[in-house]
């Protein structure tokens, strides 16, 4: 990203981001006018009128201005006239979305996000779009309300459940962008962390193409599993090295035994992973929660087999 | 010298923990308020000395991060409900508006101790929802995640809804103390201003907590009968919920800085030695403030999916809240204008809420700002902008107030170089802990997240940094106060030599806070009129 950012604001990574960057310029710099007034009443008076003496004094009775009373209620009453009007109308840019957009569905989940192409395609924690063109974000969750919050492209909305809401943004500059949830959703929420893949109009197509043709059909099962791991988040919950996060560690899992929440013991082989991926709830672990969602409908079964290949290779 | 008064309140008429539980006296009950808001805020704050250090690295340090949501939703709970919103009108309130009007007592006494048994009460069972596992809800409770979340949430509410009773009882018990009991001579516009805040205040309490109260009914029956009111799944609406908890929660916040402005016009006024600049303008301020903040509650819900048309008309309305609040500033700053100025301990904490809350109050306005606002909702500038109004603005003036009065309140004076020095470093402590907030919430960092980016680390580091230089003279400003009840010099009656009628009486006060009937001969603020020694030489 060439456009980095300032000392206060995030690289301005869409259209609609400097409409709202001038009206925090003004907002900033009419405030800071007003705050180095009330500094520098604070000092000077501080200092002119500090009592010199231990001796009690009488001092003048003022106690009203007209002229001064009208001018600060006035002056900040048209300013923040001014600022309500410019921010109406920044609103406005940041909710109507534009005729021609591409649209995708956004699904929150706890604890991660999924994007479904009109395609057909569905990523997951990954959206990846052509630069330059306005994408309409067609957004509901299936728990809890979350949000979809874009630093750079100055975009928020949450996603709540058994509604749609709608936001929309224009890139304009390749590259990956931060994409967090900013409405708390629980132990992983600070984890509910996905990406803007901005790429130039060639490099979608590209991209569209191989998605199409399934590009990974000549991986190696490994390769696929482990590809699978890091696009689908599955890291949110599930580490590499044995610590335990809100879902059990996959190393070293591939053939033992454990004893689930109902008490009764499984052996984690193929089909205990299977039926993980896609009936999360069938089989808990013992003292790890049921929040697992499940898979079915996002992985086929070349796909299942990756991860199950590549769970093998993650030994002690 | 001075010398301590044989019979007040602290001994009369009878001492002993019992005649303390059983007592009718607002100053009695005042005082125990202050023990227990005092004590549930440095609790409150070592929570947050716990969540700072955690946030020192991006990563999981020394916690899971179901501990620390629980962690962060027991500090606000805590801060909100069980200190800022009693602290201010129940513990320095109730002590010092019958006295301050000329009254014996407030106009129900009973009731009065009643209302601080409900706060205990309410706030025990909150405190207990911790021994049943806690709550990771964040004090928002929002639903569907507080309706589905298997944590203790339903002690917690209804502590709080028991709570909400308290905070109405002393609400009546205030409207009506201020309208029957003033003493003959003080009229609407010669009560101190604090009253005034205090007033404003008790409206807010007992127009607004009820709804709260239903609201959290609702979502008890939701949890335990599956009614659905809130959760989508049976067939509710949880922006319902946004709806009805800010209606309470957005007036909310005005119950708790009202009363801190109120105690900031008494200070100014004090050590300037200087008339209030445009009394009415201030007073009708608050009113005013109460009125309108009951029309606001939409601006937290700009990203809610609430329509563009209820955000433009809550944004307009929340501009106009914030006009009597910048008038109150300028005429404070006025006030100062050819005064005679005393840096004592509390003016130090007036000046330092002029400095920290005009901050509060103008990052308030990129967040009034629909645009602006969609940027920075639900990320670390939020948090900056609530600490700055609660903190840098209701804190700083509880510490200012507490500073002001305690010298009455207990006969005995503080250690005041001591107790300069640290509101000062309370001040830099305060900047040095939200200002990299700030920065970290324009750049996008969300708040309640218990790991971050990297990109955010250098400011987190500075903010923990300044949590703990803020946490430390915090705990010392208490422990010098508190040493002074049993160290400190006698202070006579009237040790900062000011007008208000609190100080006419002894201190600590006479049991029905004056031995005589006051005459009343002047107004509160006519420094132009009246000299009035201190007792005291500082």
């Amino acid at each position: 990203m060439e456009n980095k950012g300032n000392f206060f604001l995030p690289g301005q990574g869409s259209t609609v981001a400097p409409d709202v960057d001038a009206l925090f310029l003004f907002i900033g710099l009419a405030s800071l006018i007003i705050f180095a007034i009330v500094v520098f009443g604070l000092i000077y008076f501080g200092f002119k009128y500090r009592a010199r003496s231990k001796e009690v004094v009488l001092t003048p009775d003022i106690s009203h201005n007209t002229t001064l009373e009208l001018i600060w209620t006035i002056i900040p009453t048209i300013l923040v006239l001014i600022v309500f009007v410019w921010g109406f109308k920044t609103f406005l840019t940041l909710n109507v979305v534009p005729k021609d957009a591409i649209e995708i569905k956004v699904t929150g989940k706890k604890w991660f996000w999924t994007f479904d192409y009109s395609d057909g395609y569905t990523s997951v924690n990954e959206i990846v779009v052509p630069v330059n063109t306005p994408i309409k974000l067609l957004m509901s969750s299936e728990d809890v309300i979350h949000s979809f919050y874009v630093p750079n492209f100055r975009v928020k909305m949450d996603v709540v459940p058994n509604r749609y809401s709608v936001t929309w943004f224009e890139a304009v500059e390749p590259g990956d962008y931060n994409l967090f949830c900013t409405e708390y959703c629980g132990t992983g929420h600070s984890e509910m962390i996905g990406n803007v893949k901005v790429l130039a109009k060639n490099d979608f197509a590209t991209w569209q193409s191989q998605v199409g043709n399934d590009a990974d059909s000549d991986m190696p099962l490994e390769e696929l599993g482990e590809k699978i791991y890091k696009e689908k988040a599955c890291f949110t919950c599930h580490t590499l090295d044995g610590s335990r996060l809100v879902g059990p560690s996959l190393k070293g899992t591939f053939g033992k035994t454990e004893k689930l929440t109902d008490g009764t013991e499984v052996l984690v082989d193929e089909n205990y992973i299977r039926r993980s991926l896609l009936d999360p709830g069938a089989q808990i672990v013992e003292s790890y929660p049921p929040v697992m969602p499940t898979y079915q409908g996002l992985l086929s079964d070349r796909d299942l087999d990756g991860i199950i290949a590549y769970i093998k290779t993650l030994k002690q | 010298m001075n010398t301590f008064p044989e019979t007040h309140y602290l001994n009369a008429p009878e001492k002993g923990i019992k005649s303390w539980l059983t007592t009718l006296d607002h100053k009695r009950i005042g005082v125990m308020y202050l023990w227990a808001v005092i004590f549930f805020f440095l609790f409150g704050g070592a929570l947050a000395m716990i969540m700072r250090s955690e946030l020192f690295f991006p990563g999981a340090d020394f916690m899971t991060a179901n501990f620390y949501n629980k962690l962060f939703t027991l500090h606000g709970a805590v801060m909100v409900f069980l200190f800022i919103i009693p602290a201010i009108p129940a513990g320095l309130g109730n002590f010092f508006l019958p006295i301050m009007i000329g009254a014996k007592d407030v106009a129900f006494p009973r009731l009065n101790l009643a209302s601080w048994y409900v706060y205990l009460a309410g706030a025990l069972i909150a405190v207990l929802s911790i021994l049943l596992g806690g709550f990771d809800t964040g004090w928002t409770f929002y639903t569907p995640y507080s309706t589905s979340t298997d944590s203790a949430v339903i002690s917690v509410v209804l502590g709080a809804f028991i709570m909400g009773f308290s905070s109405i009882l002393t609400g009546i018990n205030f409207i009506v103390t201020i309208h029957k009991l003033r003493a003959p001579g003080i009229h609407w516009f010669s009560m101190p201003l604090f009253i005034w805040g205090l007033y404003a205040t008790a409206i807010i309490q007992v127009a607004a907590t009820p709804v709260l109260a239903i609201t959290l009914v609702l979502l008890i029956l939701e949890r335990t009968l599956g009614i659905g009111i809130f959760d989508p799944a049976m067939g509710g609406d949880p922006v319902l919920y946004q709806h009805f908890f800010w209606f309470y929660s957005h007036p909310a916040v005005y119950v708790m800085i009202l009363p801190g402005m109120g105690i900031i016009s008494e200070l100014i006024t004090s050590f300037s030695r200087k008339k209030i600049f445009g009394y009415k303008a201030v007073a009708y301020s608050s009113l005013g403030i109460a009125f309108i903040s009951f029309l606001v509650w939409g601006h937290h819900m700009y990203t809610s999916t609430q329509s563009v048309l209820a955000s433009t008309i809550f944004s307009v309305l929340t501009f106009l809240v914030g006009i009597p609040s910048g008038i109150k500033i300028f005429n404070w700053l006025a006030t100062l204008y050819k005064g005679s100025i005393r840096f004592t301990s509390p003016m130090l904490y007036a000046f330092s809420f002029l400095i920290l809350f005009s901050i509060g109050g103008l990052t308030g306005i990129f967040l009034g700002s629909m645009g602006t606002d969609v940027h920075l909702h639900d990320t670390y500038f939020i948090v900056a902008h609530f600490h700055f109004t609660m903190m840098g603005g209701t804190v700083i003036a509880f510490l200012g107030g507490l500073h002001y009065w305690w010298p009455k309140m207990f006969g005995r004076m503080f250690n005041e170089k001591l107790a300069q020095i640290l509101a000062v470093l309370i001040f830099i402590g305060f900047i040095l802990t939200f200002v990299p907030q700030f920065i970290n919430g324009l750049h996008g960092m969300p708040r309640r997240y218990f790991m971050y980016v990297e990109q955010y680390t250098f400011n987190n580091q500075l903010s923990t940094i300044g949590a703990f230089i803020l946490g430390f003279s915090l705990f010392t400003a208490f422990a010098n106060l508190f040493v002074a009840i049993w160290k400190g010099k006698p202070v006579g009656d009237n040790p900062w030599g000011v007008l208000g009628l609190e100080w006419k009486t002894t201190s600590p006060p006479d049991p029905h806070n004056f031995s005589v009937t006051p005459e009343i001969t002047h107004g509160p603020y006519d420094y132009d009129k009246v000299l009035a020694k201190p007792t005291l030489d500082l």
